[in-house]
């Protein structure tokens, strides 16, 4: 599975990782590693968006770590 | 499946709190707060820099409660939802110094986002050349954005890294308790409270302080920050943060409306100038760098609250910002732009284009 990290970056990096993520595989499954609320929040809005499904979230460590399918 | 976003993440939520401080920033102007500036980061901070004495321009002194609220109802809430994450270290100087060309830039045209769409809601056309200029800053930070552009990663640390700026605020409100204001007297203890012009002006400390922290909190709940809103509309098409704004403009429109606070028109507008130029660029510089920074002045004072190092460092920035401007004639009055103030744009969209363009990562 894809693994994007984006820990640590500040908006608008993990939207921006995970737009080119969610381009360059077109469809299958993607997971993501944020540290703020922030960026969760963002980056399951442009997820959804994009017609993407999220199929997982649970924290990991202080952040979050969110699946992704299509 | 842990998919659905809380209130404040959703349209509706942003919406809310973007009206709500579109509501209450007329108020405050209502209650004392200078005319269109119920809400200005940039001069509320300029003021508290005047405050503390590290600039000398007497009409623009006064320990903002507002601010002080910013940063509280941020931790607060952030405490309350479990989202205080101390984190530093994604490139705290050029931070630094963002904050202090976003300030040049903002007193230039003399207001940073909030008070821009505050300007109009009141009536200032002279505010349009702003927003264009902070929207033409903000598009032209996309490109950069685009092209790799990236401060760096911050770590998790201490919590104390994350509480110095909340501890720094609560130590400026137990400066304004220890010396309050005396009617007349220009000095209190060590703060400087201006006699005269936009620094006099003020609604009562307790109320600045409560509104401060109600949009502290709605803020750090929604993510509230306009030039977010400016940029993913252009870099993604998505109008999230946006809605917030067009509220915030509505309302406040709306509010004036009812407190007898619109006046359109061009000139004589208040604490504004009709430069149209230099309004325009001087909004240009402060969007770029609030762009490469990450966030509006308001959304800086939130993530400060939050636990983000960093922000607080960009922060600092922008009051020191606000010293060098008034100390070195960079700032704009009402009779126009300062002996200095091209001097600084023109420096301020060189710093810009060095940051942009030499703090890249290669993309894979």
């Amino acid at each position: 599975m894809e693994l994007v990290d984006a820990r640590g970056l500040s908006c608008p990096q993990p939207v921006m990782m995970t737009l080119e993520a969610i381009k360059r595989l077109g469809k299958g499954e993607i997971e993501f590693l944020v540290d703020t609320d922030t960026s969760k929040e963002n980056v399951m809005r442009l997820v959804q968006s994009q017609g993407w499904d999220v199929s997982g979230l649970e924290p990991d460590g202080t952040g979050y770590r969110i699946k992704i399918k299509k | 499946m842990g998919a659905k976003l809380d209130f404040f993440a959703s349209r509706k939520g942003i919406i809310v709190a973007g009206g709500i401080i579109g509501i209450l920033a007329p108020i405050l102007q209502k209650l004392g707060n200078p005319k269109n500036m119920g809400i200005c980061v940039a001069c509320m901070e300029r003021d508290i820099a005047g405050a503390l004495n590290l600039h000398r321009a007497a009409v623009v002194q006064y320990m903002r409660p507002e601010i002080i609220g910013f940063v509280l109802g941020s931790l607060i809430a952030a405490y309350l939802f479990k989202e205080f994450r101390p984190r530093a270290g994604s490139a705290p100087v050029v931070r630094f110094f963002l904050g202090v060309f976003a300030m040049i830039g903002a007193l230039v045209f003399l207001g940073c986002p909030w008070r821009a769409l505050l300007r109009l809601a009141g009536g200032d056309g002279n505010a349009i050349l702003g927003l264009l200029g902070l929207i033409a800053g903000i598009w032209v930070g996309t490109f950069f954005l685009k092209g790799g552009y990236n401060l760096g990663r911050t770590q998790p640390t201490y919590s104390s890294v994350g509480w110095l700026m909340p501890l720094t605020m609560l130590g400026f409100l137990s400066l304004m308790l220890i010396y309050p204001q005396i009617p007349g007297q220009a000095q209190s203890g060590v703060l400087s409270y201006s006699t005269q012009g936009p620094g006099s002006q003020h609604a009562p400390l307790a109320i600045s302080l409560i509104v401060g922290i109600i949009v502290g909190f709605l803020a750090q709940r929604s993510r509230f920050c306009t030039m977010g809103a400016i940029r993913d509309t252009i870099l993604f098409k998505q109008t999230h943060l946006l809605s917030g704004v067009v509220a915030l403009l509505v309302l406040a429109f709306l509010t004036n409306l009812v407190l007898g606070q619109f006046s359109p028109g061009f000139k004589e507008q208040p604490i504004a100038h009709d430069m149209h130029v230099w309004n325009f660029l001087g909004m240009m510089l402060a969007g770029w760098a609030f762009c490469l920074a990450g966030g509006c002045p308001g959304r800086q004072l939130f993530l400060a609250g939050e636990g983000d190092g960093d922000a607080a460092v960009f922060v600092w920035g922008m009051i020191i910002g606000a010293a060098f401007s008034h100390n070195f004639g960079l700032a704009s009055s009402p009779k126009g732009i300062g002996p200095h103030g091209v001097a600084g744009v023109v420096v301020g969209l060189a710093f810009c284009l060095f940051v942009g363009l030499t703090m890249r990562q290669k993309r894979a």
